[in-house]
Parts: structure tokens; C-alpha cells; sequence
């Protein structure tokens, strides 16, 4: 392809750049195909119990009330068809009225989406900055007490409801010792989006105090795992030719531990960004509804007691698409950070 | 069936001898402390479950309204205590409905991973052992399931279907197929070129019979961890969803479903209807954690004796 002698210095970049694009595309066609197998299970979910008409109508509805709602929403039509105007409408972002509100069920979620990314966020933000410190206190000091220590909360960590870490903390930090709220909202992302900067930067003190405690019930299961994930991490890499070289010439062992080891030990909870964060979402159902978060999970949960479908099916969708793309955005990232995964 | 075909069953033994596994396993069970305690707590919730009806001291589902609320260890006049664990927001003895939730939060737990468990096991092997389109096909319904989170299909579907413990055990196991089938598929493919497998082929055993006898035994052993730690989340997915009302219907005591009915005591700073069933819940999720690390360290030859 090259000429000889002529350009073969820039062999390796174009070779990487060809690779990135290959990489690029084919997981947005592979994020394609899953955005299309979760709208086809969530279509077909709602047939599973038979004619979803029945979700639509109140319990005391008429023969005829019935059937013209069945004919309204188009579910009198063969079931690959249903599909493809459920597709058509979705794409139209239209996912149905809720039963309750009469609203458009989109509305109801994204209405609600801001106040629980901000959840998420900061749950992430706990369970990857309180981790890596202590995973790397457990890592230097292997054997000791601390590590001992360390390794035994991370697996009590793990092993928690997270809806019943949220009701202790109401009950004992929340009542008891009452140092948090138990309920309440601040907005941080909302008034960022009208384009109230400087209230949106002046919300964050006040938000934070409200998101400690939903903020750790969702975190926590994560913190732990990611700790100790930081912890065998840490111990691999410290084991390293790279690592004993680097002692060997003197070097401090701080900067031994950070400056080369902590940085690979970082890759396999870069690795986790993307899953976690689809982890968190789904904790985040049942902890709004402990800490009555104004956000998308209430809204669910509010919607599953009220059988209220169009909603709960909007939330899931929404979901679903939210977690792909920031999995494919975290995937492209990282692939440009690190050659070797696009290459595999 | 051994003297109908015996020409199997030496094959499969010619792998060197492991008779030490159960003194291996005892002894280095001895050695490491966490799992013995695991084990024991583990064994008490079992025996809780498997003898509710007898040790319970009171019924579980009777009300009595005056007794409401009642504290840990309540004595009557005579100074006897007569609630261990305090009553609930109607009156009924705490204790008892904790044992009774034992039952479903181990059977649910222990189903959803055996459905999982086969589900996965057979898809992974067929995958790994026949290759090609079936391979393709199989791994794609893994990614898929992967690309998002499980739990808001769960929601979705037991919504459509309603609580019970029947729509609740399909779908738990459903949601942990794609681990088994990775595993599994990995491992077939490691075993299949290999003279056991040759040999059981050559000597005229069908597809199934080397996929059931041949490679199955041999590639159990990482499943088995990964089913100790299923378990676990099982069990935390159907407190979950019975927190959301989703899971077993309130009529029958389960840890979540009692951790949900406390929720009105909550702000009124009533503990221990809340407390207890999640202890029990996070004890038996922690001895199954304890156990699916101990024995992933023991059957992972690469660690054993660090």
C-alpha cells in the first residue's frame, strides 16, 4: 500500500486510524441491533399476559368501550404490524398516554430524568473516589489489619439490600441523629438546562446534602466492588518486571504506586464505567422510592402500583437507550485511550 | 446403564485419580475461618426453612392489633419474653414471619439458578461444541441481554404478568443465563479438540451423549462458583422486587415482602420491623459471597496453595 521509503513513518497512524473507524462502526451497528432487540422484548412484554387492551381501559369498562379502545390504540391488528407502528411511533418519541395523567408518557420520564442522572452521577462519583483510595490502602498493606478490615466491609458492602441500607440510614442518621434530610430535592441539572448557570452552580452545596444518603445506598454495592477490584488490581500490577525496576532504582514508593502502578491498575475499573453505570440506574428504582426521589424510579414504582403500562414501558425504553449510549460512548473513549481493546 | 455401554465410562476415568477432593475441601475449610461461620449461618437458615412449621413459635400471618409494635424482646406480666424480634405494624410476631420468609427467598433463590444454571449450561455448551451459526446465533442473544439492564425487564414483564413466585423464578433465572452460557462455551472450546473428547467420538457416541457425558463433567467445576454467587444476587433480586410489590404476594411472609410492609413504620423511627428481615437477607447473601470466594479459590488450581 505504502510506497517504499515514502511514507512508511505514518503506516502505524493510518493503520490506527482505519482500525478506530472499523471499531467505531461496528459498535454503533451492534448498538443498533440491541436498541432493536429491547424495543421488540419490551413490545412483545406487554403482549405476554394476552390483549393489552385491558391495561388501557378502567376495570368497569364497557364491551364496547373495550373494543374501540382496542381499535384506537391498533391492537386489533396482526402483531408484526403493531410492531412496526410501535417503531414508527417511537421514533416519533411518542410511547403513549399515561392512564393516570393523561399525559404523554415521554413527558412524565423525561420530565423526571434530570433528578435521577444527577443520582446516578453521584452515586459513580462516591463509588469510584471513596474506592480507589482504600483499594490501594488494602493493596500496599496486604495481610495487615487494615486490608483485613477493608476486605470484610467491601464484602459486607456487597452483600446488602440496597432499599434496606437506605431505610437505616432514614432511620438512624435521618431520625435519629438527624445530621441529613431524609427526603428532598434540590435541582442541579434543570436549572443548568433553562440556562441559569449561576443557580445551577449555586444549588450544588444544598444538593449535595440531599444526595449523601440516597447517594451511598446506591453506591455502596459498586464502592465495594470496585475496591476490591482496585485492591487485586493494584496487587497484580505491583508484582510487575516494570514495577520491581522501578523500586530498584530507588524510586520513592509513593510515586511507585502512583505514578506506575495505580495508572494500569485504573484499566479494569475503566473497564466497569459503562456497565456500572447501567447498574447504578437499576438501583436507583427502588432507592427514589425509599428517599421519595422525584425522579424516574418513583415514577416507575408509582406506575407499577397503578398498573399505569405506557409509563412503565416508557421508563424502561428510556433506560435502555440512556444505558447503550453512554456504554458506547464509554466503549469509543476508551478505545482511543487504549489500542489494545480495538485491536482484540 | 453401565452394561449397556460400557465403553465410556473408562475413558472418563482416565484422568489421573482426584480421590483426596472432599479431604481437600474439608481441610481447607478448617484452615480459613470465614467460611466456616458461613457455612453455619447458612446451615441455620436452611434448617429454618426446611422446619419453619415446627420451630416457629408463633403463626406467622395471625394479627392482633393491640400487640402492634411491640419491641425486641418484649416480656408479658410474668417477665417471659414473649416477642424475640418485637411484632410488626399488625400485631404479628416478627421472628415467626422471618423464619417463614426463609423458605421463599431460598427457594426462589435456589430455583432461579437452576433454571439459569441449565438454561445457560446447555446454550454455552451447544455453542461451543457445534460452532458456526448456532455459535453466532447464541452468543448475540448473550450480548443483547447484556447491553442492558436486566432488572427493568424484569419490572416490565412482572408488571404485565403479576407477582408469584411462578413469573418470578423464570424471569430471575432467565435474567443470569448469559454468565453460564460464557463460561460454558469457553470452556467446551477449550475441552473439545481434546483426546477424551476424540476418543469417546471415535468409539461411536452420538453429539449429546459426548456433550452430556464427556465435556459436562469437565467443564461443571467454574459454573458451580459462578452458581454459589447467583445465588446471592437471586436472593437480592427477589427482595428487590418484592420491595416493589413485585414479587411474591404478601400473603406469604418473604424478607423483602416484610421489609416492604415495614415502610409505614419507617418515619415513625420503629426499627426493627425493618432491620431484621434485612439482616437475614444480608447474613445469607454474605455466607454465599464467603462460600462462592472460598470455593472459586479452592477450585481455581492457579491460586490454590497462595
Amino acid at each position: 500500500m505504502f510506497v517504499e521509503g515514502q511514507g512508511e513513518h505514518l503506516a502505524p497512524l493510518i493503520w490506527m486510524r482505519r482500525f478506530m473507524g472499523q471499531y467505531i462502526v461496528r459498535r454503533l451497528l451492534q448498538s443498533i441491533i440491541v436498541i432493536f432487540g429491547v424495543t421488540l422484548l419490551s413490545f412483545l412484554t406487554l403482549h405476554l399476559a394476552g390483549d393489552p387492551t385491558y391495561f388501557y381501559v378502567s376495570e368497569r369498562a364497557s364491551e364496547e368501550e373495550i373494543n374501540e379502545t382496542r381499535i384506537k390504540l391498533g391492537f386489533d391488528k396482526p402483531l408484526p404490524v403493531q410492531y412496526l407502528n410501535f417503531l414508527g411511533n417511537l421514533a416519533r418519541g411518542d410511547l403513549g398516554m399515561s392512564i393516570r395523567s393523561r399525559k404523554p408518557a415521554i413527558e412524565l420520564v423525561m420530565e423526571r430524568l434530570p433528578a435521577t442522572l444527577e443520582l446516578t452521577f453521584f452515586a459513580m462519583l462516591i463509588s469510584i473516589v471513596v474506592a480507589i483510595p482504600i483499594g490501594i490502602i488494602a493493596a500496599t498493606r496486604r495481610g495487615t489489619a487494615a486490608d483485613g478490615g477493608i476486605m470484610l466491609m467491601a464484602m459486607f458492602g456487597q452483600s446488602m439490600p440496597s432499599f434496606w441500607l437506605g431505610i437505616m440510614l432514614i432511620i438512624f442518621v435521618g431520625l435519629q441523629l438527624k445530621w441529613l434530610p431524609i427526603s428532598g430535592h434540590v435541582a442541579v441539572i434543570q436549572p443548568f438546562m433553562d440556562g441559569n448557570i449561576a443557580e445551577g452552580f449555586g444549588n450544588i452545596p444544598d444538593a449535595i446534602r440531599f444526595l449523601i444518603m440516597p447517594g451511598v445506598t446506591i453506591g455502596l454495592f459498586s464502592l465495594s466492588r470496585n475496591a476490591r477490584l482496585v485492591r487485586s488490581s493494584m496487587l497484580e500490577v505491583l508484582s510487575q518486571d516494570y514495577v520491581v525496576t522501578a523500586r530498584s532504582k530507588g524510586l520513592r514508593e509513593r510515586v511507585i504506586i502512583m505514578r506506575h502502578a495505580f495508572r494500569n491498575a485504573l484499566i479494569p475499573i475503566v473497564t466497569m464505567l459503562g456497565l456500572e453505570f447501567g447498574f447504578l440506574l437499576s438501583g436507583v428504582v427502588v432507592t427514589e422510592t425509599v428517599f421519595s426521589w422525584p425522579g424516574v424510579g418513583r415514577l416507575v414504582t408509582n406506575a407499577i402500583t397503578q398498573r399505569d403500562i405506557p409509563v412503565v414501558q416508557a421508563s424502561v425504553v428510556v433506560f435502555a437507550v440512556l444505558f447503550i449510549i453512554i456504554n458506547l460512548l464509554v466503549d469509543i473513549i476508551y478505545a482511543q485511550l487504549d489500542p489494545r481493546i480495538r485491536l482484540r | 446403564m453401565a452394561t449397556a455401554t460400557p465403553s465410556l465410562a473408562p475413558v472418563v476415568q482416565l484422568k489421573p485419580p482426584e480421590p483426596s477432593v472432599l479431604k481437600r475441601a474439608v481441610r481447607s475449610l478448617l484452615k480459613a475461618k470465614w467460611p466456616i461461620l458461613a457455612l453455619f449461618i447458612l446451615g441455620a437458615v436452611v434448617f429454618m426453612a426446611l422446619f419453619a412449621a415446627q420451630i416457629v413459635p408463633k403463626d406467622p400471618n395471625r394479627q392482633n392489633l393491640v400487640e402492634r409494635l411491640f419491641e425486641p424482646l418484649h416480656r408479658d406480666e410474668s417477665g417471659q419474653i414473649q416477642y424475640f424480634l418485637g411484632t410488626d405494624g399488625l400485631g404479628r410476631d416478627l421472628w415467626s414471619r422471618i423464619i417463614y420468609g426463609a423458605q421463599v427467598s431460598l427457594a426462589v433463590g435456589v430455583m432461579a439458578v437452576a433454571v439459569g444454571g441449565i438454561m445457560g449450561t446447555t446454550l454455552g455448551i451447544v455453542a461451543g461444541y457445534r460452532g458456526g451459526w448456532v455459535d453466532d446465533f447464541i452468543m448475540r442473544l448473550a450480548d443483547i441481554q447484556l447491553a442492558f439492564p436486566f432488572i427493568l425487564l424484569a419490572i416490565m414483564v412482572l408488571v404485565v404478568l403479576g407477582p408469584g413466585v411462578w413469573n418470578l423464578v423464570p424471569v430471575l433465572g432467565i435474567g443470569q443465563w448469559v454468565t453460564y452460557a460464557r463460561i460454558a462455551r469457553g470452556q467446551t472450546i477449550s475441552q473439545r479438540e481434546k483426546e477424551y473428547v476424540e476418543a469417546a467420538r471415535s468409539m461411536g457416541a452420538g453429539d449429546l451423549r459426548v456433550m452430556l457425558r464427556a465435556i459436562l463433567p469437565n467443564v461443571i467445576a467454574p459454573l458451580i462458583v459462578i452458581a454459589s454467587f447467583n445465588v446471592a444476587s437471586a436472593i437480592l433480586a427477589e427482595a428487590s422486587l418484592s420491595f416493589l410489590g413485585l414479587g411474591v404476594p404478601p400473603t406469604v411472609p418473604t424478607w423483602g415482602g416484610i421489609l416492604n410492609e415495614s415502610r409505614d413504620q419507617i418515619l415513625a423511627g420503629k426499627w426493627w420491623p425493618a432491620f431484621f428481615p434485612g439482616l437475614a437477607i444480608m447474613l445469607t447473601v454474605l455466607s454465599l459471597n464467603i462460600l462462592g470466594d472460598w470455593l472459586r479459590d479452592f477450585l481455581d488450581p492457579r491460586l490454590r496453595g497462595k
